[in-house]
């Protein structure tokens, strides 16, 4: 178990990033930022060299902390243009040292939180007009250029050198997993046999052909190619519809949360925010999390909603637990199921997030909360542990709370007539449309795939249910007696925590989505499992796996078994 | 034995009219190799005769043939050195197999990149060395500059063959695109460093001949011993023609040595030698540190896992590896490598096969030596206290470990404001540049005449006398 101190933590803030330099000079004219990657060889996270301007978890830590700041904190950016500071290397992609020095389970998250984070960025330019452009100065290697793929538009600078290039499978017999395959044919529409020849050549492509392909939008001559990719950047940010967005921008405020760890909490590992709380209980290898409802009265206005800030707590409950996630993913990797209290009055998350809802509509930065809390959801779906959710007395699972719920594997519910008030579910209009997953549907649609008309029908149920009416409404899986309650889920809780992680995660993550594909689908389901598999190949991280072999003197040697 | 076709608008030893797909494709090519000539070559001598050697076949007598004949119309023809009997890899994973004659799948990118890697700077000194012509100090330095820009032209051809008869329609794209890159251009510049710095005066010239063909030896000694076989032959036979490119270089830079001293003694030994229009000798030693480290770039980072793979496949070698090493595997062995680290310089070691670039620049390295020592013997001789130096190889890097550090010639460590400041002291500077210039602005045409700022060469050229009209001029 990672002690505390050296575990890997996910806030950060411009004036501390070592890797990128966000450069907002003439932003408030132009409408353009910069994102320059310039990533400190010496400052990985590791005993690696991030050479190349390649990247590790905390290079890309910074990136999403950086988009996610460009959303909040700065509404006069309406596009991002990506580029590198380094001659030569535009970004070379992660670094194959780490990759093939890191534990299977760290590599399989760290592709999770960088597919995260470039979902983010076409996230932020889909719903909140923050374009993007890759201007690629340089050679665009493996996740280099799975970055650039995640932007708008792709220019690459003609100078001899530079070019595109997903040289994973040739050179290391891995995939190019941040989504680099789904979005060659499913976003850019690049053809399938063009793509098939891309991704086979290690050098990559350049010129002419590149763009042929569809690999990239332009090819522009090293002497133009900064003024033609501002120039283009301001285009964009002139047409975007979050021009109407009007500052001041929101500094997103440090989390504050304390942790304790040892013998006054009984062993276990506490993570203490100001709405949330995450317990680790390593012995039986569970995580509790506790998420706590408003405790002060909505914002009315954008005024209000201003004055609140950082306080407000449809902002501060999700970031603090897209933090806890975080801080669980990376840190307690032996823990195999995260089960979900909530303390608090569920008529007030109702009201709050109606209250969001209304501001969303017409306020850009009430609009990036609701985006915020959709993307928040979205981490819980792809986490990679069993969920339950516990519903009893006092708990407020209601609108965008109860969202935690149907994002669980199972929901258990008290059923208790002497206490029938105090244990109710409740629906709000968050649960109808505002946070999707990622296949497109509602967690209530994806819920009812056989009774489409059902999800419908509970838009405008509007008061809390009793154990009994959640459970006619398909909102709970399991309501055991109050007498029962307690001895119930402890036996769920063991026998889930017993089951093959393996086998545990494979199958949550197949039966949590069903439903349609979409490009973030097909990225979490299928490019990732491939990947996931590949890593634990001999082929490629096997002793003589191509990985493990990288840079090392003697060449691969695979089993040539197709399995 | 080879047989040589000359009938053929290519002059080759590759039984190319057998082979009518390749001749085609290489005939298509060839009057865009001469519409880049004509653009990119010497400029204001391509009427001239020039008393050139044209290589029409690889036997001793055969490569050494020695006429008038004007540049655009020079036959550069496509030699492959005679294949050995039964010749097996001798290094890497594959060691005792026979050698590809086709290219094995495999290894077709990595091949590709190899060769048009090399296949760039051919061309490409040919552009940096264009206006050189317009300032030459005699006829027989500028008959040896044209011989050097025709061989290259050759050495271009030698490589577009490579591309054209194994590569296919890649092999042609490429070849398409080594006439349209352009040194020093930035939108499309040559592959590598060296190759798009100016060369614009001969001293520059001599050290570039010096110190970048030789570069240009040690990776063609490096690619003779591939197992592909083709290009181990092309590569051995364009060896024999780098020779005199670097002959060029050093002698040059020997006269130039020569020159000054006896000027520096006609002075008094106390004056400023620049005042009797020669090149001073630390002004030599600028430009020598400047192309030493400029070809050493030319031999990739320290620790490389291309190199190491291409050692492991068998398609580049270590420069004699049948001579200098008894194993060939180089597995299991390291190489002890001096690195910077927090200022200060450590040794680590890498393992051999990484450690390729390093092994092939330290051959360079001690094979560099040895012109320097007879340019102090020079110096000695004429009673000189002044000895050149090669710098150390952490001077003025831009590639690999030392890149991101700055050091003195010496080697030593420092910051890199300190190397802002000092520069001067160890670089060209402009004020540097525009002298050497200012000695070179016109052309000396005169029958064995020389420049003020160059000795003569002992002798002349095959045999003729230093006097020879080397280029008969037609334009005046
Ligand atoms: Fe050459
Ligand atoms: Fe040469």
């Amino acid at each position: 178990m990672i002690k505390v101190m050296d575990a890997i933590r996910f806030e950060t803030s411009p004036e501390r990033y070592k890797h990128w330099r966000l450069e907002l000079s003439g932003a408030e004219t132009t409408g353009v930022a910069r994102l320059v990657m310039d990533v400190k060889e010496d400052q990985g996270l590791g005993e690696y060299v991030l050479k190349q301007n390649s990247y590790d978890l905390g290079v890309d830590i910074e990136l999403a902390d950086a988009i996610q700041r460009i959303r909040f904190e700065h509404p006069e950016v309406r596009a991002i243009v990506f580029t590198s500071a380094k001659d030569r290397i535009f970004c070379s992609g992660a670094n194959i040292y780490m990759l093939g020095t890191s534990s299977h389970a760290f590599k399989v998250n760290f592709c999770k939180f960088t597919n995260e984070t470039r979902l983010h960025l076409e996230e932020a330019s889909a719903a909140s007009g923050i374009r993007s452009i890759a201007a690629l100065n340089g050679v665009a290697a493996g996740g280099g250029y799975e970055l650039a793929l995640a932007c708008d538009e792709i220019y690459l600078q003609e100078d001899g050198n530079s070019a595109v290039s997903l040289p994973e499978c040739p050179l290391l017999a891995v995939l190019p997993g941040t989504g680099g395959l789904t979005r060659l044919v499913d976003k850019r529409k690049v053809r399938r046999d063009h793509a098939d020849v891309f991704c086979t050549v290690a050098e990559g492509i350049k010129g002419k052909r590149a763009k042929e392909w569809r690999l990239v939008d332009d090819v522009i001559a090293k002497s133009r190619f900064d003024a033609a990719t501002s120039k283009r950047a301001e285009e964009l940010a002139k047409a975007s519809p979050r021009a109407q967005a009007k500052g001041p921008g929101l500094p997103l405020a440090p989390l504050e949360v304390q942790r304790s760890i040892g013998e006054n909490v009984g062993d276990r590992i506490v993570s203490q925010y100001r709405y949330v709380t995450l317990t680790i209980d390593p012995k039986k290898r569970v995580a509790e999390l506790e998420v706590r409802g408003p405790d002060h009265e909505p914002p009315k206005s954008g005024d209000e909603l201003r004055k609140l800030g950082n306080g407000w707590w449809a902002l501060r409950a999700f970031r603090e637990l897209e933090d806890a996630l975080l801080d669980l993913r990376f840190n307690f990797l032996e823990v195999g199921l995260l089960v979900v209290r909530s303390r608090g009055d569920g008529g007030k998350v109702v009201a709050h997030d109606k209250a969001l809802a209304a501001l969303a509509a017409q306020d850009w930065l009430a609009n990036e909360i609701a985006l915020l809390q959709r993307r928040v959801l979205k981490r819980v779906d792809v986490t990679s542990r069993s969920i339950f959710t516990l519903v009893d007395e006092g708990s407020c699972f209601a609108g965008s709370v109860l969202e935690l719920a149907l994002a669980s594997d199972r929901v258990y519910m008290k059923d208790d007539e002497d206490h029938e008030d105090a244990i109710r579910l409740a629906l709000s209009p968050a649960n109808f449309g505002a946070l999707p997953m990622g296949n497109g549907l509602t967690r209530l649609q994806s819920r009812f795939l056989n009774e489409p008309e059902r999800a419908e029908e509970l838009r405008g149920h509007e008061a809390p249910m009793t154990t009994q009416e959640a459970l006619k409404a398909g909102l709970v899986t399991i309501a055991p007696d109050a007498i029962d309650w307690d001895d119930e889920v402890r036996v769920a809780i063991e026998e889930r925590a017993a089951m093959s992680p393996d086998a545990m995660t494979g199958m949550e993550a197949s039966l949590r989505y069903g439903g349609p594909e979409t490009l973030e689908t097909k990225i979490f389901g299928r490019l990732s499992a491939w990947q996931n598999w590949i890593f634990t190949r001999p082929n490629a991280t096997g002793q003589k796996g191509a990985l493990t072999m990288y840079g090392q003197p003697e060449r691969a040697e695979f089993d040539w078994r197709r399995a | 034995m080879s047989t040589v076709v000359n009938d053929t608008k290519i002059p080759n030893n590759v039984d190319l009219s057998s082979d009518k797909k390749l001749q085609r494709a290489l005939e298509q090519w060839q009057p865009n190799f001469l519409d880049w000539w004509l653009e990119m070559g010497p400029e204001g001598f391509q009427q001239d005769q020039v008393w050139l050697r044209t290589a029409v076949s690889v036997d001793s007598d055969g490569w050494a043939n020695f006429d008038y004949v004007k540049m655009p119309d020079y036959r550069w023809g496509i030699f492959l050195a005679d294949k050995v009997p039964d010749r097996k890899i001798h290094f890497g994973d594959h060691i005792g197999q026979p050698v590809w004659n086709e290219v094995p799948g495999e290894h077709r990118n990595a091949l590709r990149r190899l060769i048009v890697t090399q296949a760039d700077t051919e061309p490409a000194s040919v552009e940096q060395q264009r206006l050189l012509g317009q300032t030459c100090p005699s006829l027989y330095d500028l008959r040896n500059l044209f011989q050097v820009n025709v061989e290259e032209g050759r050495h271009l051809w030698a490589m577009v063959y490579l591309l054209h008869s194994y590569f296919g329609r890649d092999g042609r794209e490429e070849a398409e695109a080594l006439l349209q890159r352009r040194s020093g251009d930035p939108d499309k510049p040559r592959i590598l460093g060296a190759f798009n710095a100016p060369c614009t005066n001969w001293l520059s010239f001599f050290m570039f001949t010096y110190f970048t063909d030789r570069d240009g030896k040690y990776q063609l000694l490096a690619l003779a011993e591939s197992g592909f076989d083709p290009l181990s032959r092309t590569t051995r036979f364009m060896l024999t023609e780098e020779a005199h490119h670097m002959f060029v270089g050093e002698t040059g830079v020997q006269r130039i040595v020569e020159r000054t001293c006896q000027l520096m003694k006609q002075a008094g030994m106390s004056e400023d030698v620049r005042k009797a229009s020669a090149i001073d000798l630390p002004t030599i030693q600028k430009y020598l540190n400047l192309w030493f480290s400029l070809s050493l770039d030319l031999f990739g980072g320290e620790v490389s896992s291309n190199a190491a793979a291409f050692f492991a496949a068998g398609l580049k070698g270590r420069a004699f590896e049948d001579k200098e090493y008894t194993e060939h595997t180089a597995l299991g062995q390291a190489y002890a490598m001096e690195q910077p680290k927090d200022g200060r310089i450590t040794r680590e070691e890498i393992a051999l096969r990484n450690a390729m670039n390093e092994v092939l620049r330290d051959q360079y390295v001690q094979d560099s030596q040895r012109g320097v020592d007879k340019w102090n013997r020079v110096l000695e001789r004429e009673g000189i206290d002044f000895r050149f130096t090669l710098p150390s190889r952490r001077f003025h890097r831009h590639i690999g470990l030392w890149a991101d550090v700055a050091a003195t010639p010496s080697g030593e460590l420092i910051s890199k404001e300190q190397f802002e400041q000092r520069k001067g002291e160890w670089l060209p500077t402009e004020a540097d540049e525009t002298y050497v210039r200012s000695l070179m602005t016109k052309p000396v045409y005169e029958k064995g005449k020389m420049a003020n700022w160059i000795a003569p060469p002992p002798r002349g050229i095959k045999g003729q006398p230093v006097e020879y009209e080397y280029v008969r001029r037609t334009e005046a």
